[in-house]
């Protein structure tokens, strides 16, 4: 006699494992399902990204020849440098290796990640240590008191 | 009065099954040899970790985890919560001293073979345990958000992002949006207080209850010793003579917390700016410091590969055989296999101490 309720492998009938198919990839489903809207909690909502294109970084009289300001440029850290020569260059102050905020060293002249000795020239170039790309570099103008940044994009 | 201790045991007997409790500690025993000193460190970081579990709970009456108020809090729970500087400093100073002890015990069970069959799962439970330990100490750095800790923060989700494909979405999940924010700080907070916590005490269970069902183990040159008959097998009970001593190690590193809190109170730092540059001199804790000196080694592209993804992948590759190495060195006794094994210990070991030295110089 069989068991109705426990079918050997080679007694399932055709139709009987066409239904376990169809309940498992069913239950299957409604786990994903489950899960799927969990998953999606865990992971925030984009913010918007700010859209601003220039921002107001010092006023003129603020920075002094051989000298550096991180300001805020939209959501992210930016560097504002004056170089020896007295002219302002700006650039993302995000370090491309693993995202420390960098800063100018008047020592040096040239643009510094504190956290693993990254350096950048005063185009923006990774010249030694471990930063693999450039400073994204941003454009400077003085309007009247004011030096302002913008970026391109 | 004894009669009366009896018939509780006697009324517990009944419902727990017959002497349990009494058959636990009479036959469990502790293997003495000239290595018993290293069966400490386990029970020691066990210790350790309830000092943090009851440090934690209480700086949780105060603590708040959002960025306006987190960096505040932990100065209110270290300048005006009478004991406050106390708890505090205990409990980082407690979370370093576990993580010591935590490799001292690991790297003991290593030399000395304790995970060769049957101890695999008990090396693979520890192995998780120390990484979830470590996580501990990573979300739990972040949580007075100051200076250091956010640029260390920023650093290490940042390395995790560097893994191809699944990377960004880990950074994400990890920072609660694509950069180091607010969102960073609850989510930290989550980990560190409910996920890490429930994930650890699972594991340490199953750590424990392997220990208990599979007995201490005798390093492999002390057994061939009893085997040849060269030194007795000699036992000590575990209750009470091994966890009197335990204790007494216990009192000591109480002693040892509260003196180290109270004279050197664990610094606060500046409250973090997320618009200052990095400052000089900035590291993560000791225990990260030879990953962190790598890093700064490593050129921005090692052969096709992005330089920290290397060395990400080099430190996943060495951790995943070290997880596995009861399975590798699996005819441990003296052969040449085992010899290796105990070699790159000695390597980890040296390269870890070396490259930490580097970063302190």
């Amino acid at each position: 006699m069989r068991n109705p309720d426990r079918p050997t492998q080679d007694s399932v009938q055709p139709g009987r494992r066409w239904i376990n198919v169809l309940l498992g990839s069913g239950v299957v489903a409604s786990i994903v399902a489950f899960l799927y809207p969990a998953i999606d909690y865990i992971l925030p909502p984009p913010v918007a990204e700010s859209t601003s294109r220039f921002v107001v970084a010092a006023k003129v009289d603020e920075l002094k020849n051989n000298a550096g300001k991180v300001f805020k440029f939209g959501s992210k850290p930016a560097l504002l440098v004056r170089t020896t020569e007295g002219e302002y260059r700006a650039f993302s102050a995000v370090c491309t290796h693993l995202n420390c905020t960098v800063q100018y060293r008047s020592d040096l002249r040239e643009i510094w990640c504190a956290c693993h000795n990254g350096l950048y020239d005063l185009e923006g170039r990774n010249v030694s240590g471990p930063p693999p790309r450039p400073l994204e570099k941003y454009e400077v103008h003085v309007q009247g008191e004011d030096v302002v940044v913008t970026r391109s994009t | 009065m004894a009669s009366l201790s009896r018939q509780v045991l006697e009324w517990l007997d009944e419902r727990f099954g017959a002497g349990s409790v009494e058959e636990f500690l009479r036959h469990k025993t502790v293997p003495v040899h000239r290595h018993t000193i290293w069966y400490y460190f386990g029970g020691m970081t066990l210790f350790l970790f309830v000092i943090q579990v009851l440090t934690g709970i209480l700086l949780l009456l105060y603590y708040r985890p959002t960025p306006n108020d987190a960096f505040e809090s932990v100065q209110y729970i270290m300048t005006q919560v009478r004991f406050g500087w106390l708890i505090r400093s205990v409990h980082s100073w407690s979370a370093n001293l576990m993580i010591f002890t935590a490799f001292v015990h690991m790297f003991s069970v290593y030399f000395l073979k304790a995970y060769r069959k049957p101890r695999e799962l008990t090396w693979i439970s520890g192995m998780l345990l120390l990484f979830f330990v470590l996580g501990f100490g990573f979300s739990g750095y972040l949580l007075p958000w100051n200076t250091l800790s956010f640029f260390a923060t920023k650093v290490g989700t940042e390395m995790a992002g560097s893994i191809p494909v699944v990377g960004k979405w880990l950074l994400i999940y990890l920072r609660g949006g694509e950069e180091v924010t607010g969102a960073t700080l609850t989510r930290f907070f989550g980990f560190h207080v409910a996920v890490l916590p429930g994930a650890v005490t699972l594991l340490l269970a199953m750590h424990l209850f392997l220990v208990q069902r599979l007995g201490m183990s005798v390093p492999p040159r002390a057994e061939q010793a009893i085997r040849e008959g060269r030194q007795p097998a000699r036992v000590m009970p575990f209750f009470p003579n091994f966890f009197l001593r335990d204790m007494m190690g216990w009192y000591a590193a109480l002693g040892v917390l509260g003196a180290l809190a109270a004279l050197f109170p664990w610094e606060l730092g500046s409250k973090a700016d997320l618009f200052a540059p990095a400052p000089a001199g900035i590291r993560p804790e000791w225990y990260f410091l030879f990953m962190f000196q790598t890093l700064k080694y490593l050129p921005a592209k090692v052969l096709f590969l992005e330089g920290e993804f290397a060395g990400l992948l080099a430190f996943g590759a060495a951790a995943a055989v070290w997880v596995a190495v009861p399975f590798l060195d699996c005819k441990v006794g003296f052969g040449r296999v085992t010899r290796f094994f105990t070699g790159l210990g000695i390597f980890a070991l040296g390269y870890v101490a070396v490259m930490s030295a580097l970063a302190l110089r």
